[in-house]
């Protein structure tokens, strides 16, 4: 097998919180796998078309198929810019002439726990991480792409790490993409209710595999006086300190 | 913005921020699910349970006009009317002009969430008749002259002890330590009266059998039986979406019912009606009606995108599980039906531009599509709502410029960066000049309930020019 994959990143994640893709590279290396950057890659649509844009998401799929049909495999630190591609694409696109290539590319579209785990083989990737964490099922990754044994598989094999049970972990945080600024109080309340739930689990971290969850939980968190930490997946896994997390970079930046 | 999308944002804006609501939800929706855990238990295989059910229905839905037609054949055999309704006002006029022709003063209701729907109380009282809610909840919601708050339990927003008080300030009763058992029997003494005093029954139907002519119902209280059985006029007043196709059918429909709705094996009391008192016959009603409501059911099944939709059994399972709910509560929605299925119907039945909104009051979580009984796929259901909504031209000048900025910079990598980098230089200098979530903060939507929004030094894309092939 080619071990290359081509890295998709959300274009939130690229210019908001490209330290999530960054420990994603750093992973994926140090399993072994060789990573390509596609530059011409923008947006997946996901924003359009989960606000009924259909018209503005449309152009985004049809770009991406293209620009992204080459390649074997395409790993993304993303479950729901993953399940867009997959789960999303052969609707959206349904009278598109890329229809039949966007079908064949989301089938070679992984969300990264699950490419480390299912394609890759890899639940131990040698990290360390000596924090009290609780992992937060995200809703598209757990429920549209069934991804979720995957992710505790591979905080299982982190050294010293100490993983809490999460009460109510299945309920949504309350980001929900353009939900999280339509109806911004809904929202909080329920990354509120989210943040009661990490409390209750006594850890210090709250990790997952959207950092879009973790983008509002953050905020949320903040803005409550709450002093509960953010972690994309590949942090812990890239054996990262706490200044290279979400909330790291709040602190850092005051 | 609609007048119902800014009542449903003032109603959230409360509702969201209010903890002993939360709390009280979640305490509810603690022992819902565990008594519905239980319940599918069970089942050898709840899956093939739901999947059944949602063959079952789908065939009904498909071939809704044959077995309606199939139905109404069985009920005026028996000597039964059948009433087709296009639309609230047809129902309300029939059941009204027959109350009126038959001197009717007092009316008991058994739970019909059509009936809601319709306004079918409001209409009666209008010319003089005295409307009795029979099921508890109801009972409770009707004194508090508020709609029910949740479909399947319409108190569930409320404590014993907000019930004690209601039952001493409008039936005299006092059950100070807010006993359920006494409470329940307060109420009791005043339905019994009703019961006993009311010329016409209405009921709503959990289902109508194609093959016989039977109305099933479903009640916990046994008040579904009294009103069907002791005035001397029974109407049932139903949506034609509730015809399944053959009796059998109900050997899984009412388990699932119940599973779904209350965790229970089957409701307590799972009646079948089919016609006024035969000859030989003791007692049941002298008439028998049934008025079947369109009311817009027409117009889902006319649309091969939206038809599942009328594959809903009311069990209210996606209300119990959605997240929105738990936190704005049944009574934000301002529709008879809320919660993820009446996010969808409600637009679709009552007018997309005055309801849409609702379809986005919605994370998109999908936890709703993995418990609906009769697998609907509500989130598919919401998503082509918003479509639908956008297409028909209701969207702020804001949005539309946002999405056509957006869809321009997403062609091409180099417009991307530049409105993305705009952005950012945005965002720094508001953070910079502590503006953060005041009204010149451009994301204020964002920073209003969260802590500011910092940005990285550099892009991913940057970083990867730098260290991308090392």
């Amino acid at each position: 097998m080619n071990r290359k994959v081509a890295l998709f990143v959300p274009c939130f994640i690229d210019h908001g919180f490209p330290q999530a893709a960054i420990d994603t590279v750093t992973v994926l290396r140090r399993v072994g796998w060789e990573v390509v950057f596609p530059e011409d890659q923008t947006c997946c649509g996901q924003p359009g078309f989960n606000t009924g844009h259909w018209k503005a998401a449309r152009p985004c799929a049809e770009r991406f198929v293209r620009i992204f049909s080459d390649y074997q495999h395409i790993v993304c630190p993303s479950g729901s810019c993953t399940s867009m591609v997959r789960k999303h694409y052969p609707e959206l696109l349904a009278s598109s002439p890329w229809h039949g290539e966007a079908v064949a590319v989301g089938k070679r579209v992984f969300e990264f726990a699950e490419f480390l785990v299912r394609v890759a083989g890899v639940t131990d990737v040698g990290a360390s991480f000596p924090h009290a964490v609780a992992y937060h099922p995200s809703c598209h990754a757990t429920r549209e792409l069934g991804i979720y044994a995957e992710p505790l598989q591979l905080l299982r094999a982190v050294r010293d790490i100490d993983l809490r049970p999460l009460p109510k972990e299945a309920e949504c945080c309350g980001f929900g993409g353009m939900f999280s600024t339509k109806f911004g109080m809904i929202s909080a309340a329920m990354g509120d209710t989210k943040a009661v739930n990490i409390e209750q689990s006594g850890a210090e971290f709250v990790t997952a595999i959207d950092p879009s969850c973790l983008m509002h939980l953050s905020g949320v968190f903040g803005a409550t006086g709450r002093k509960l930490k953010t972690i994309y997946l590949a942090g812990v896994l890239a054996g990262s300190s706490a200044s290279r997390t979400t909330a790291g970079a709040r602190e850092s930046a005051r | 913005m609609s007048t119902a999308a800014r009542e449903f944002l003032r109603k959230a804006i409360v509702k969201s921020a209010d903890l002993e609501h939360r709390a009280t939800i979640q305490r509810a929706i603690v022992t819902y699910d565990a008594a519905v855990a239980k319940g599918k238990l069970r089942f050898a295989d709840w899956e093939a349970a739901r999947t059944l059910c949602a063959a079952i229905k789908a065939d009904a839905i498909a071939n809704l006009a044959q077995y309606l037609t199939e139905f109404e054949q069985h009920v005026i055999g028996r000597g039964g009317h059948v009433h087709w309704a296009e639309n609230a006002d047809q129902a309300n006029d029939y059941v009204v002009e027959l109350a009126r022709a038959r001197n009717v003063k007092t009316v008991v209701k058994s739970k019909s969430m059509v009936t809601e729907e319709i306004r079918l109380a409001a209409a009666l009282e209008k010319i003089g008749v005295t409307v009795w809610e029979t099921d508890l909840g109801e009972f409770i919601v009707q004194l508090r002259h508020e709609p029910p708050y949740h479909i399947v339990t319409p108190a569930m927003h409320l404590s014993r002890r907000q019930i004690a008080d209601l039952f001493r300030d409008k039936l005299g009763e006092n059950v100070e330590d807010g006993d359920p058992v006494r409470l329940v029997a307060a109420a009791r003494v005043a339905l019994r009266r009703a019961f006993f005093s009311a010329e016409m029954g209405i009921s709503g139907a959990n289902f109508l059998v194609a093959d016989s002519g039977m109305v099933a119902i479903s009640t916990n209280e046994g008040n579904g039986r009294l009103t069907t059985s002791i005035p001397r006029i029974h109407v049932v007043v139903t949506g034609i979406e509730k015809i399944i196709p053959r009796m059998n059918d109900l050997a899984a429909l009412w388990p699932v019912l119940a599973a779904s709705g209350t965790g229970q094996p089957i409701t307590t009391y799972s009646t079948l009606v089919r016609g006024p008192r035969a000859g030989g016959e003791p007692d049941g009603p002298e008439e028998f009606h049934v008025v079947l409501v369109d009311n817009g059911r027409t117009e889902l099944l006319a649309n091969p995108e939206t038809e599942e939709v009328l594959k809903c059994i009311r069990c209210g399972a996606c209300l119990n599980v959605c997240p929105i709910f738990r936190h704005v509560g049944g009574h934000a929605y301002g529709t008879i039906y809320p919660g993820p299925i009446g996010s969808i119907y409600t637009p679709r039945t009552a007018g997309l531009s005055e309801w849409g909104h609702l379809s986005y009051a919605c994370s998109l979580c999908t936890a709703c599509k993995g418990v609906c009984p009769v697998k609907i796929d509500l989130p598919k259901q919401l998503l082509v709502t918003r479509r639908d909504f956008i297409a028909t031209g209701n969207v702020k000048p804001a949005e539309r410029a946002g999405f056509a900025a957006f869809r321009w910079a997403a062609a091409a990598p180099a417009r991307f960066r530049l409105l993305a980098w705009m952005g950012c230089k945005a965002l720094a200098a508001v953070n910079a000049l502590g503006l953060s979530g005041t009204a010149l903060d451009p994301v204020r939507v964002w920073t209003k309930y969260r802590s500011p929004m910092t940005l990285p030094k550099q892009s991913f894309r940057e970083w990867w020019r730098e260290n991308g092939n090392k």
